[in-house]
């Protein structure tokens, strides 16, 4: 049931904040998701859907850095 | 004194009549199977087929059919019984021969859509080869059926002689999969879970004895034949692998699966190896056999996907067993059985 | 991905200088470990507990009774997550109270439930609504839209529970208390790492907020094995690109519209002051529990068949050395939810690692 799983938004038809929906595209696979919690997501967006509802749109930015940082941790750094 | 014919209906759903035994019943079959499947010979309708028997050993097998929805992409619930039965017989290396069919129809059934299924359980039939010989109608109520339901036989003649059975399975044997997991279970679950796939993904369902046919023409010494239905891959293998008293080690990162429908696996928690397919098999053959079968299995449409997915050892820690994405082996153990969309 | 994983795998080995424990509390990430070996791939020192991650499995036998109950009454659809449907009551689970005649529906989502009642105004629509804070907020958007709908015949029988209570009631154990914690990385993404934080200042315990990938699992793993080995401890985050530290603003308001604080019995542990949520009373025309007046029996219908689940979800045993596992106890046969759930410590070990 916690399946949460990363998505791209690849349309939004409906705008009333408590039903906005939007398609979104789980790598060929397409699923109408409520997007009432992520006012910020649009077109395009990456979002995690859990249980029909969208919970969190991917911060691209931020994944390359928690990557970069996890990479010189484990390159760079002498562990004890 | 009067005549007062009963007339004639003009209803375009099955009604409870239909299964009565009298003259509703006589236009269905006549303007719907028999139209379909073809009268017999001399227009004779006989309580059973007689038919000429093949020399040597016969296969026969009974399959039911209750999928939901009826009708879905790739298929009905029609052409499903066809290629269902047909392949149980393949299962053995016979070749299909003659099948029957019974239907449970529910009254208030459309009837185009019984329609639909009938001539497309005609033309799978006619394209597996096989002819569809008998059969029989009942009508329940209302809310008492699901639609259809279908009940096969299926009769097919064993040209070999091999002892195909997991009782013929031996160490250093390879486990050939005649294509990628999952297309049909996925196709019936999505449609019930809101899921849409792109337009190239339907329902695996297909027969699969040709495939099976070139494997035993080729003089390949098949040791056993499963196809991969209800329970998928995994419940598929443990049972062969339980019965063989072996182990049967297979390769995760070996195993085909669409990227789409491993995802929709994702969204609804369900693991690919134990989805059903319909026109899958295994094969399991000598190691030396190895690379003649897949050529063979790769020369046949249904099977173009055919690849190596494991082998079998001789029995440790348990009967299955799998070498996961990061090289970790682990058990696989026989699905308990979840509650799932029916699909078959 | 394979790359990146081995090296920091292979980090940890040199990390890793003294035993610790490492605690995660979600089904998911159970999953992903057995799924994956990662177990057998971490130093020899390094543990991790497969903690009550799984909103089902402490789904207290009281709440599975009454839906049960309700599902059986004339005119009540009960619907739930399949996960739900398999976990015994005291009286059976919802399957079995299906094949009695109960109308029980499986659903993927609270808003098909929404929808399910506005086709059938004649039928009262009850949704069995588990789960952390990652499904209550569809739940409180389910009751919101019946409300705009005016859906009358909508309701909600809420089990929904809170993790940072049941961290907090872990720790104040006397004993199976871990080093550190992976926090739920979709959990989070709803509440943000407020509630972590102050658990790792009071405690002194070293948390990780991550992802259910290979990658996002070993990176946590290494964000509290590099606390542990300094002696830190505060919240690091491996999941940021989904796991805002504040969380998601809009979930956690409509939760908090909808839901307020309560204490919880849950199954396998006990009472977690706090560990509950329950509807508000602005929302309880649509509270199932008040609705259909179901008497709340006491904690104490808990396991009666010998099941050794809390002492599995706390950590103190590892489910292959339950005497049950995988004897009289299977996902076919189960004695406690644990074995039953998809997400369950003891269904995940039988199904990747009977060995």
């Amino acid at each position: 049931m916690c399946l949460a799983v990363p998505g791209k938004i690849v349309s939004v038809h409906e705008t009333d904040p408590l039903f906005r929906l939007g398609v979104v595209d789980f790598g060929g696979v397409t699923r109408e998701v409520n997007l009432a919690c992520v006012p910020e997501a649009e077109v395009g967006s990456y979002v995690i859907v859990h249980v029909g509802m969208a919970l969190s749109v991917l911060d691209e930015e931020t994944a390359l850095e928690t990557r970069r940082e996890m990479r010189e941790i484990v390159e760079n750094s002498e562990p004890v | 004194m009067f005549e007062c014919p009963v007339p004639k209906s003009v209803s375009d759903r099955i009604q409870m009549a239909h299964g009565g035994g009298g003259r509703l019943m006589n236009d269905l079959i006549r303007s719907v199977f028999l139209e379909a499947f073809g009268f017999p010979s001399g227009s004779v309708q006989n309580d059973s087929a007689v038919l000429p028997s093949p020399a040597g050993r016969l296969a026969v097998t009974t399959d039911s059919f209750v999928v939901q929805p009826l009708e879905f992409p790739g298929g009905n619930i029609g052409s499903l019984a066809v290629h269902g039965t047909v392949n149980d017989l393949a299962m053995s290396g016979a070749e299909p021969l003659y099948l029957t069919a019974g239907f449970i129809l529910e009254e208030g059934l459309p009837l185009d859509v019984l329609n639909k299924v009938v001539r497309s359980m005609a033309e799978a039939a006619r394209l597996a080869g096989v002819r569809i010989v008998t059969g029989d109608t009942k009508v329940v109520e209302r809310g008492k059926g699901d639609g259809i339901y279908i009940n096969t036989a299926g009769v097919g003649a064993v040209p070999h002689d091999l002892e195909i059975s997991p009782s013929s399975v031996r160490p250093g044997d390879s486990i050939l999969l005649s294509g990628d997991l999952g297309r049909h279970g996925m196709t019936i679950m999505s449609l019930r879970a809101g899921l849409s796939f792109g337009e190239d993904l339907c329902s695996d369902s297909a027969s699969l004895h040709e495939s099976v046919a070139a494997l035993i023409r080729a003089g390949i010494p098949v040791h056993c034949l499963r196809d991969v239905t209800r329970g998928g891959l995994t419940a598929t293998l443990s049972e062969i692998a339980e019965a063989s008293g072996l182990t049967v080690k297979l390769d995760e990162m070996s195993i085909p699966v669409r990227d789409d429908v491993r995802a929709a696996c994702g969204l609804l928690g369900l693991d690919p190896l134990q989805v059903a397919c319909e026109g899958r098999y295994l094969a399991i053959l000598p190691g030396e056999y190895e690379d003649e079968a897949l050529r063979v299995m790769r020369g046949c449409g249904v099977s173009s996907g055919a690849c190596l997915v494991g082998r079998v050892e001789e029995f440790r820690t348990a009967p299955l067993l799998m070498k996961g994405r990061l090289g970790v082996e682990r058990v696989l153990g026989m699905p308990s059985g979840m509650q799932l969309p029916r699909i078959c | 991905m394979q790359e990146e994983v081995y090296q920091l795998i292979d980090y940890l080995h040199h990390a890793v200088t003294r035993p610790w424990a490492v605690m995660e509390v979600c089904g998911g990430q159970t999953h992903a470990i057995a799924s994956l070996g990662l177990e057998e791939l971490l130093p020899p020192g390094l543990r991790l507990i497969h903690g009550p991650g799984c909103p089902v499995c402490v789904t207290s036998v009281d709440l599975i009774d009454r839906a049960v109950e309700l599902s059986l009454r004339p005119g009540v659809v009960l619907c739930s997550y399949g996960d739900m449907m398999r976990v015994p009551g005291s009286r059976g689970d919802l399957l079995s109270a299906k094949a009695r005649g109960g109308d029980v529906r499986l659903m993927y989502s609270p808003l098909e439930a929404v929808a399910l009642a506005g086709a059938n105004p004649g039928l009262d629509v009850v949704f069995f609504a588990v789960g952390f804070e990652t499904t209550a907020p569809a739940t409180a958007l389910a009751m919101q839209q019946a409300r705009a709908l005016g859906h009358a015949n909508f309701s909600v029988l809420c089990a929904h529970v809170q993790v940072p209570p049941a961290l907090e009631w872990l720790m104040d154990q006397q004993e199976g208390r871990p080093d550190g914690f992976l926090a739920p990385g979709h959990v989070c993404a709803v509440t943000g790492e407020e509630d972590y934080g102050r658990l790792a200042e009071r405690y002194r315990v070293p948390m990780a907020v991550t992802g259910f990938e290979g990658t996002d699992l070993l990176r946590g793993i290494l964000m509290c094995v590099r606390q542990l080995e300094s002696g830190e401890h505060g919240v690091r985050n491996a999941y940021r690109r989904y796991a805002r530290p504040e969380g998601n603003a809009a979930a956690k308001r409509r939760m908090g519209e909808v839901f307020e604080t309560e204490d919880r019995h849950w199954r396998g542990l006990g009472l977690i002051p706090g560990g509950g949520m329950k509807v508000r009373t602005e929302w309880q025309d649509m509270d199932a529990s008040v609705r259909f007046d179901c008497r709340a029996c006491d904690g104490a219908a808990d396991e009666a068949s010998g099941c050794m689940a809390g002492q599995v979800l706390r950590g103190l045993l590892r489910p292959v050395e339950c005497p049950h596992f995988g004897s009289s106890c299977t996902p076919l046969a189960p004695l406690g939810a644990p074995m039953v759930s998809g997400e369950g410590a003891c269904a995940a070990y039988y199904r990747y690692k009977r060995s």
